[in-house]
């Protein structure tokens, strides 16, 4: 699914190494490109997986790489350099269970990895968590076009839940890598025009300081104009849920069982992880009297929700690490748990 | 003006028009210099310059984007040749080489280095093997010879605690994409004529589409080796060559020289 938007998207070039439970793509992948005119490789390692990526794109393809959570942390050296030679590149992480070794389940335990930047230096990844299949396939066209947009890469967050799901989608208009506007920094030979560098190193402190204060500026930018979320029911409610991904599908069916009974609940789902919907759940908070919050984790988007929400609103939290996946039932408990104030179900989080 | 003819000039040594007139950072003696050179003798004589991607190490040799005068791409410590795989798939018909060292090659891009030969990626590599870290102040090398003082090696490199020097260059023989290694060296006149020839020998690899083709350049270090330069070309003469012999190391190209 994500493999086929993803040609449709015009990525011309992948790379990755095999791991549970994200195989399909590649497999997909292996036999699909070459038909398009496109490399698959299945490199050696993520390492290896990752600098490929960055020849291609730099070569002038749109490129992508894919893993899960133990993969994506090989990967990280790499998606630096991208970030600080700006150039495009779609990452997708199909997370599991961890740390370590962790295991295949669906999990949503790398949320710091992704939208802390993972690697080192001063960068920001923008991340993308679709929450169902036919989102998950826009969202792969939207990974590029902003990839290619501010020369960045980009995230695409996704769960082993997802990952199996089977859902009717529509793809959009297939994008013909020819009709994309040409790159201007590509190396493709200095025939006719000066020599091209694409680098990350700047000796210079006063240099390389101007270059962070850019990428900061982009930074600031794509917040302005990338940041997506989705709100169900929020309008009147008293408590609102915050989920994302297949937690945000989960939760949606907790509150419609919930529905009639009690008071409104409504749910507030992220789109981008980074960047974080600050100020439209911040905005939101102000009237309503709690936030509950439901991960597949220990607690990670916790932490902006609070940085979002400060005091405006009681905080509550869910989470599930491990790969457990709750029912809509156990986080039906959550929620009335948050409404009754019993403590029964999750916790409260004292801001 | 008398009658005598004036006098003609014919200009018979000048810069490559692939490399840039800058300065170098390169110390006095460093072996790196005189690779570059050759690197762009042998692309302006191939004709290459407009078609060429280069793909330099992290190591001494980083900023060789400032001395050559065609594209370039830098590349995490050790994954050169993933890169350039990366590069070669998506441009085929451009001309892709490596240039690294021997941490870069040999220890930590060991299995990008491995596996990018073993595709038979069409891609030429430069392998500077100066027996040490250079960049980072001295420390052991893969290729650091028995009994070589490196600031990590304390009394000499011992076998036992620190390992063989490795010979990745025989290693990568074995693998069916490789269609050419030689070593040679950059410490004396002779050594760097042939060192020329058998660059250029691998750019054609990749321009006929053979194969993988490495040369691996035996490189003095005078300044981690703490020896003047003389000195550094005679160590590389009398003691370098006895761990790594100099000559074709695998040649299945069929050319003849
Ligand atoms: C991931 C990573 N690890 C370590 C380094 C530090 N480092 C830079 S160059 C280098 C070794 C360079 O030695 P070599 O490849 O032999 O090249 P030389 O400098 O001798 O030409 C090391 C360890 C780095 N830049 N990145
Ligand atoms: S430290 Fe050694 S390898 Fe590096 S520039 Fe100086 S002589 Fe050359």
């Amino acid at each position: 699914m994500l493999g086929e938007a993803a040609v449709l998207a015009g990525c011309r070039f992948y790379a990755g190494y095999p791991i549970t439970p994200q195989n399909e793509l590649p497999e997909y992948l292996s036999g699909r490109l070459p038909q398009v005119g496109g490399t698959f490789i299945q490199g050696e390692s993520e390492i290896a997986s990752i600098n490929m990526i960055i020849g291609a794109t730099a070569a002038g393809a749109r490129a992508m790489t894919s893993s899960s959570s133990p993969g994506i942390s090989l990967k990280q050296e790499g998606i630096s350099y991208l970030a600080g030679m700006e150039l495009p590149a779609v990452i997708a992480n199909t997370m599991r269970g961890g740390p370590g070794l962790g295991n295949i389940a669906p999990s949503a335990a790398d949320y710091f990895q992704a939208t802390r930047g993972g690697g080192h230096g001063d960068y920001r990844t923008p991340v993308l968590a679709p929450s169902g299949c036919q989102e998950l396939a826009e969202m792969t066209f939207l990974a590029f076009d902003i990839a290619d947009k501010y020369r960045t890469p980009v995230m695409i967050l996704g769960d082993g839940m997802m990952g199996q799901t089977m859902e009717p989608v529509v793809f959009p208009d297939p994008i013909d890598p020819k009709d994309l506007p040409r790159r201007d920094y590509i190396l493709d030979g200095c025939k006719g025009r000066e020599p091209r560098a694409i680098y990350s190193m700047i000796l210079d402190i006063n240099l390389m300081y101007q270059h962070n204060l850019k990428l900061l500026e982009k930074y600031e930018q794509i917040t302005a104009n990338e940041t997506r979320w989705d709100t169900v029911g929020t309008d009147g409610a008293e408590i609102v849920v915050v989920a994302y991904g297949t937690a945000a599908r989960i939760a949606e069916s907790a509150i419609e069982e919930l529905a009639g009974r009690g008071p409104k609940i409504g749910l507030f789902r992220p789109i981008t992880l980074w960047p974080f919907p600050t100020k439209q759940l911040r905005s939101l908070s102000e009237n309503v009297s709690k936030i509950a919050v439901f991960e597949f984790s220990a607690g990670q988007m916790l932490e902006d929700v609070i940085m979002s929400v400060g005091d405006r609103a009681e905080i509550y939290f869910y989470g599930v690490p491990g790969g457990i996946v709750p029912t809509p039932a156990e986080v039906a408990g959550f929620l009335s748990s948050v409404n009754s104030g019993d403590g029964k179900v999750g916790r409260r989080i004292e801001v | 003006m008398s009658g005598e003819p004036a006098l003609k000039y014919e200009k018979v040594f000048g810069r490559p028009e692939s490399l840039k007139d800058n300065y170098t950072h390169y110390c006095p003696g460093c072996g790196h210099s005189i690779a570059h050179r050759l690197v762009a003798e042998c692309i302006d004589e191939l004709g290459l310059r407009e078609k060429t991607i280069g793909v330099p190490p992290v190591g001494c040799a980083v900023l060789a984007y400032n001395y050559f005068n065609f594209d370039m791409i830098e590349a995490p410590h050790g994954r050169p040749l993933a890169l350039a795989t990366g590069i070669k798939r998506t441009v085929p018909d451009k001309f892709v080489f490596t240039y690294q060292g021997d941490g870069d090659l040999a220890a930590i891009g060991t299995a990008e280095t491995i596996h990018a030969a073993n595709r038979g990626e069409r891609i030429s590599t430069v392998f500077i093997n100066n027996a040490i870290y250079g960049m980072t102040g001295g420390q052991m090398a893969p290729t650091t010879l028995l009994g070589q003082e490196a600031t990590t090696t304390p009394g000499g490199r011992d076998a036992r605690y620190h390992g063989q020097p490795i010979d990745i260059s025989r290693m990568l023989a074995v693998c069916d994409g490789v269609v050419y290694i030689e070593r040679c060296s950059l410490s004396g006149v002779k050594q760097i004529r042939s060192a020329k020839r058998a660059i250029k020998k691998a750019f054609r690899c990749q321009l006929d589409d053979l194969g993988f083709a490495l040369v691996e350049l035996l490189s003095p270090c005078p300044t981690n080796w703490k020896m003047s330069p003389k000195q550094a070309w005679e160590w590389v003469n009398k003691v370098m060559v006895n761990t790594y012999p100099l000559g074709v190391i695998k040649d299945t190209t069929g050319y003849e020289d």
